[in-house]
């Protein structure tokens, strides 16, 4: 269902000579539409203006950034107090914390969705879970930082850790896995519960063979944005697991470890010295990952649109 | 499986409730670690009328945040003045002026933007609008306002859009087939009939985006300078709330003032962002009714 209104441009111009579209000229007439057009394009030169910003990025990462790039900087150490070498340490701790993290964020956010889609009563309760959730997206995530300090590393006594780190990730991000998968199950018709119902199945019959099937490639979706936000990330780990440098890799979810946001920040800003290329290949890894974790969700979105039935 | 079944619906329950306790868990953490400064040895004069922040003073330590506080307001400020007008200028263009490809296209460009990290955001910033800014306005340094201000109006334009193209959306369209059944141009349609309509949607988009941008720290902290000062124009540089926090955390000593006052401004953030979060849900439902 687009929302695409009833046009008096292209729409109801179609069929007139000329391409005159027929409300256009109603007495208002020639002043309003050149209004019209102007006011056109200056929005479509904004929209461009902002559109603009995502090319030249993505393209000056990549001419500046891929000369870096090579089998070494993917698989190595960094070297020399870091102006040298490669990010190896790194992609390994993004991969640990983005995946604990999602262990812990998948299961609670895609059941917190199931019980505001198909359990809560329209009271004000939910009302309260819903302005906590939006709530949760948005506090800072310094404040975030804060929390997990006091309560994972502190109060549990996790330490500096990737389980600390992670869970502190995890509650940041658990607010996006909701909300995509709330869109997801609303998006199974209400009919496919009530067959089901019908033939006697239980309320977590019907949610288990009938809604999470209709659904899972949403709320895959969801999962997948999940991992992007958690990768790219770094106020959230720099107190409560990403360290600096560690010249070995983590062993367990108890120890610290490197993450790319991280190290993007600490060559960029705190080493002196460092060779241009290797922040711009570290900026172009970690931009390369999150956005193609962002166009697998797209193609998914896509591809499931099409594929719709109802 | 029906045994289990009780136990399934315990916990999708539990789950269901995890944001409103992970909410009052960040509030109660945050507050926890900062409390007995706050109690007996925050001036809160000090705290919001002066500039003066040494923290680590031997002598006399102040612990005046009106510094960063302007620091914060001003780029969050300059930010929205650049953001809000594209911001909304873009819902309405990809809502009601373009369609089809176009739409498709440009929404996935946004999504795009919104899914840069904000460290990438704060190396931009570093590398490549330190310098632009240097040689457009002769500046000695580019890391200032205006830079940190640019970087957050590029973050928060994409949940404005976002957000303003639903409210805009959600405006019936019999109220656009009244008024161009009536002769109205498109335009005429947005402006006289679509803005008025889906003014609550448009200022909670506005809203958010303000929050979004008060609460940014890794971009503000690489991209505006770093210096404890009262900005005089956009080519000052400042500190943030946010960027003071991940500055200064790492080097303190748990449960020393200066680790308890940085928890006291996490706590000051926490409750502007929440005032905020709450002030835009509540216009957005007023919307509904």
């Amino acid at each position: 269902m687009s929302g695409t209104p009833v046009g008096a441009g292209a729409g109801a111009g179609a069929g007139l000579p000329g391409g005159q579209s027929l409300f256009a000229q109603a007495p208002e007439g020639a002043a309003a539409e050149r209004e019209q057009s102007a006011v056109r394009g200056v929005l479509l030169i904004m929209t461009v203006l902002m559109v603009l910003p995502v090319l030249s990025i993505i393209s000056l990462l990549l001419i500046k950034g891929l000369p870096a790039i090579s089998l070494e900087f993917l698989t190595q150490f960094p070297e020399s107090g870091m102006t040298a070498g490669g990010i190896f340490p790194a992609i390994v701790g993004t991969l640990w914390l983005v995946g604990v993290s999602l262990m812990v964020s998948a299961p609670v956010g895609i059941l917190a969705a199931i019980y505001l889609n198909e359990y809560a009563p329209d009271n004000w309760l939910t009302r309260i879970i819903q302005l906590a959730i939006v709530n949760l997206a948005g506090v800072p995530s310094i404040v975030h930082a804060l929390f997990g300090v006091g309560a994972f590393v502190i109060f549990m006594k996790m330490d500096t850790s990737i389980l600390a780190a992670s869970l502190t990730l995890a509650i940041m991000t658990l607010p996006v896995i909701i909300a995509s998968t709330r869109e997801a199950l609303s998006s199974v018709p209400m009919s496919f519960r009530e067959a089901c119902w019908n033939v006697g199945a239980s309320r977590w019959q019907t949610i288990w063979h009938v809604v999470l099937p209709n659904s899972i490639s949403g709320i895959l979706t969801g999962v997948i944005l999940q991992v992007s936000r958690a990768a790219g990330e770094t106020a959230p780990i720099i107190f409560t697991g990403a360290a600096f440098y560690l010249p070995y890799l983590p062993a367990s979810v108890y120890d610290p470890c490197m993450a790319l946001s991280m190290h993007l920040f600490v060559v960029s800003t705190q080493v002196p010295n460092v060779p241009e290329e290797l922040p711009y290949g570290t900026a172009l890894v970690l931009l390369g990952l999150v956005l193609c974790v962002n166009a697998a969700t797209i193609v998914i979105r896509s591809r499931l649109r099409n594929r719709r039935k109802w | 499986m029906r045994r289990i079944e009780p136990l399934i619906e315990a916990v999708v329950h539990i789950c269901g409730f995890s944001a409103v306790f992970f909410v009052i868990a960040i509030f109660w953490f945050v507050f926890e670690e900062g409390a007995s400064f706050l109690w007996n040895t925050l001036d809160w004069g000090q705290f919001l009328g002066s500039i003066e922040w040494y923290p680590s003073s031997e002598s006399n330590r102040r612990y005046g945040a009106l510094a960063m506080i302007v620091g914060t307001l001003s780029v969050t400020m300059l930010a929205m003045a650049i953001a809000v007008p594209f911001g909304l200028g873009g819902a309405i263009f990809v809502s009601e002026f373009s369609s089809g490809r176009t739409r498709e296209v440009l929404k996935v460009v946004i999504e795009l933007l919104a899914a840069i990290p904000s460290v990438v955001w704060g190396f931009i910033g570093l590398m490549l609008i330190n310098p632009l800014i240097m040689s457009v306005f002769d500046a000695p340094m580019g890391l200032n306002v205006l830079n940190g201000a640019l970087l957050l109006a590029l973050m928060s334009v994409p949940i404005m859009v976002s957000i303003g193209e639903d409210a805009l959306k959600a405006v019936p369209d019999s109220y656009r087939e009244a008024a161009e059944a009536m002769g109205a141009t498109r335009w005429q349609v947005v402006w006289r009939v679509l803005l008025p309509a889906a003014r609550n949607g448009l200022l909670a988009a506005v809203l958010l985006g303000v929050g979004r941008a008060i609460g940014e720290t890794m971009a503000v902290l690489m991209a505006t300078g770093h210096a404890i000062h009262i900005p005089t124009s956009p080519l000052d540089s400042v500190r943030t709330l946010t960027a003071t926090i991940a500055a200064e955390l790492g080097e303190t000593a748990r449960g020393s003032d200066h680790y308890q006052v940085l928890f006291v401004i996490g706590m000051l953030l926490f409750t502007m962002t929440f005032a905020i979060n709450l002030i835009a849900d509540l216009t957005i439902k007023g919307v509904r009714r």
